[in-house]
């Protein structure tokens, strides 16, 4: 399953403020749901998304069962550099994926 | 009409009773495609409609890219890819999934795609076939399916797939099940009334597979023509039979012209 | 999703206290029809719980309504996935910048649903997501500024069920 896909400008102007969409294959088992014998479903959800601009942290969010599956995130920041955006999302279970994607910034 | 309500529960009781209600009126075969097609993306909401129209943002674009994957992945004892004989899907595709269900000469029957690609995994691959509704046969589907996005819809009728596509417009005008529902009651007769809060479409299915709100995930035209089934106490049809194929082919073909929007996204 | 007999009477009473949370948290009222005793307790204890979780974010700050805006669809397509947006006014400056924003439900399982964290490298307060709802409810944002001050915005939304049952 192509397990994320994160969407930024390939180049911005230096101080632009770009939006970054990230989205990422995930079922969000909330926790509440029951199997038709009516066993609880055991939760398993991603519960933190980090992303870093040139290793430095600019956005990082709290996931609750709430979010829904496959959860998407769009949010901003101001184009210092070129470099690389690396999103991070850690879950339940061992959950772990990161995706990396490279900005020219003249 | 004849109602046999079965009370299976008060969710189900209740509704029915509010659908028979709202149904009172002689029967009716005549064909009525609505006048004004439109798609079931005019009937959602805007911001669902954003959703589907944003490629960062439409879940069902994970399983494109998924579908892009497996069709440059070799595959079966002969090792061969997707692409080693259709090459770049972008091109060899493009239009492709829009014509489906097509004519299937040696089996002398229109197939849809999910049963064309796995006709080509057993023939040219030697590989075993996909189960339906599997994830990797939803991403093949959605990936060969977003080359034909932006094109008009454009089954084959002619003397071969006649046949096939009489028995789709007769199922899709036949009453049926505890209900005793037809597609076009719904579909041709109430689309754009409110069944339990929810707007009715007039089942175009102009985006399958689709990403659906209700699933939270990708899922076939079959899949959701078993639902509709299930909704109106009909005994469901098996994957893969061929009165779902021909109804599948009469849906497509009463769509003919309309843009194709794969992977879309609906309620 | 959870099917809610209390659907249809969604009467709403804001109270006018000042600055206070619960008034952008929808509660029963009793001059339309009076809700049953159960009906009510649950709305109670539903609003409660999500007082609670805010408050765990907050402390003993008081909270002010303002700058915090919350998009959401007055009608939901499907309660499993509905667009969510929440600005918030700041010039996101390195002396006056969101540090975080919360987002808290009133009737669903767990009030809590997520917690945003910006910074005045964001440029723009303003986050995107998609949220799971259980019924037609309160969506409130709770948001903290770089001073430590905090501010809500809230928004109803109407959850409906999906029309046809699929599974037998």
């Amino acid at each position: 399953m192509a397990r994320a896909i994160v969407n930024l400008p390939a180049s911005a102007k230096r101080g632009e403020i770009i939006e970054i969409k990230a989205l990422a294959a995930h079922e969000m088992e909330t926790g509440f749901r029951r199997t038709q014998y009516g066993a609880l479903v055991p939760r398993d959800i991603i519960t933190s998304f980090v992303c870093t601009y040139n290793g430095v942290e600019i956005f990082s969010a709290d996931f609750h069962p709430a979010i829904a599956a496959n959860p998407y995130l769009a949010f901003s920041t101001i184009a210092t550099e070129s470099g690389t955006i690396a999103c991070k999302w850690t879950g339940d279970n061992g959950y772990s994926l990161t995706e990396s994607v490279a900005i020219s910034v003249a | 009409m004849n109602a046999r309500l079965v009370n299976s529960g008060p969710a189900v009781s209740c509704f029915a009773v509010l659908l028979l209600a709202a149904l009172a009126f002689p029967a009716c075969a005549a064909d009525t495609v609505p006048a004004e097609r439109r798609s079931g993306y005019a009937f959602m909401g805007r911001e669902t409609r954003a959703i589907q129209d944003d490629d960062a943002a439409n879940p069902g674009m994970l399983w494109v890219l998924e579908g892009e994957a497996l069709w440059n992945r070799k595959t079966g004892p002969a090792g061969r890819a997707c692409s080693d004989c259709h090459g770049d899907a972008r091109a060899s595709m493009k239009g492709v999934a829009a014509r489906y269900p097509a004519f299937d000469k040696t089996r002398a029957q229109p197939v849809n795609l999910e049963q064309r690609i796995n006709l080509c995994r057993t023939e040219q691959q030697q590989a075993k076939p996909l189960t339906y509704e599997s994830k990797d046969l939803l991403a093949l589907t959605a990936y060969v399916g977003r080359q034909s996005r932006g094109l008009p819809i454009e089954v084959a009728d002619d003397a071969r797939t006649r046949p096939f596509l009489e028995a789709g417009r007769e199922a899709f005008n036949r009453r049926q099940g505890q209900l005793d529902l037809s597609c076009a009651d719904c579909h041709d007769k109430r689309w754009g009334k409110r069944l339990a809060g929810n707007p009715i479409p007039q089942a175009h299915p102009t985006g399958y597979p689709i990403y659906r709100l209700e699933w939270q995930g990708v899922g076939s035209l079959q899949r959701r023509l078993r639902n509709c089934l299930t909704g109106i106490r009909a005994q469901t049809l098996d994957y893969g039979a061929p009165e779902l194929v021909e109804l599948e082919l009469f849906l497509m073909s009463r769509a003919r012209g309309m843009s194709f929007e794969t992977p879309a996204v609906r309620p | 999703m959870k099917r809610n007999p209390d659907r249809h009477s969604a009467r709403r009473e804001f109270l006018l206290a000042a600055g206070g949370i619960a008034a952008g948290i929808a509660l029963e009222s009793a001059a339309a029809s009076p809700p049953t005793p159960a009906a009510a307790s649950r709305a109670a204890a539903s609003t409660e719980a999500t007082l609670q979780a805010i408050r765990k974010v907050t402390g003993a700050a008081p909270v002010n309504k303002g700058k915090v805006t919350v998009v959401l669809p007055e009608l939901v397509d499907n309660g499993n996935a509905v667009p969510l947006a929440v600005q918030v006014e700041s010039p996101m400056t390195p002396n006056d910048y969101v540090k975080a924003i919360h987002v808290f439900t009133q009737k669903n399982p767990l009030p809590d649903v997520a917690t945003f964290r910006l910074g005045p490298r964001a440029g723009r307060a303003s986050v995107a997501t998609r949220i799971r709802l259980a019924d037609t409810q309160t969506v409130t944002a709770i948001c903290e500024l770089s001073d430590s001050s905090f501010w809500s915005g809230s928004a109803d939304v109407v959850v409906t069920i999906a029309a046809c049952l699929e599974e037998l």
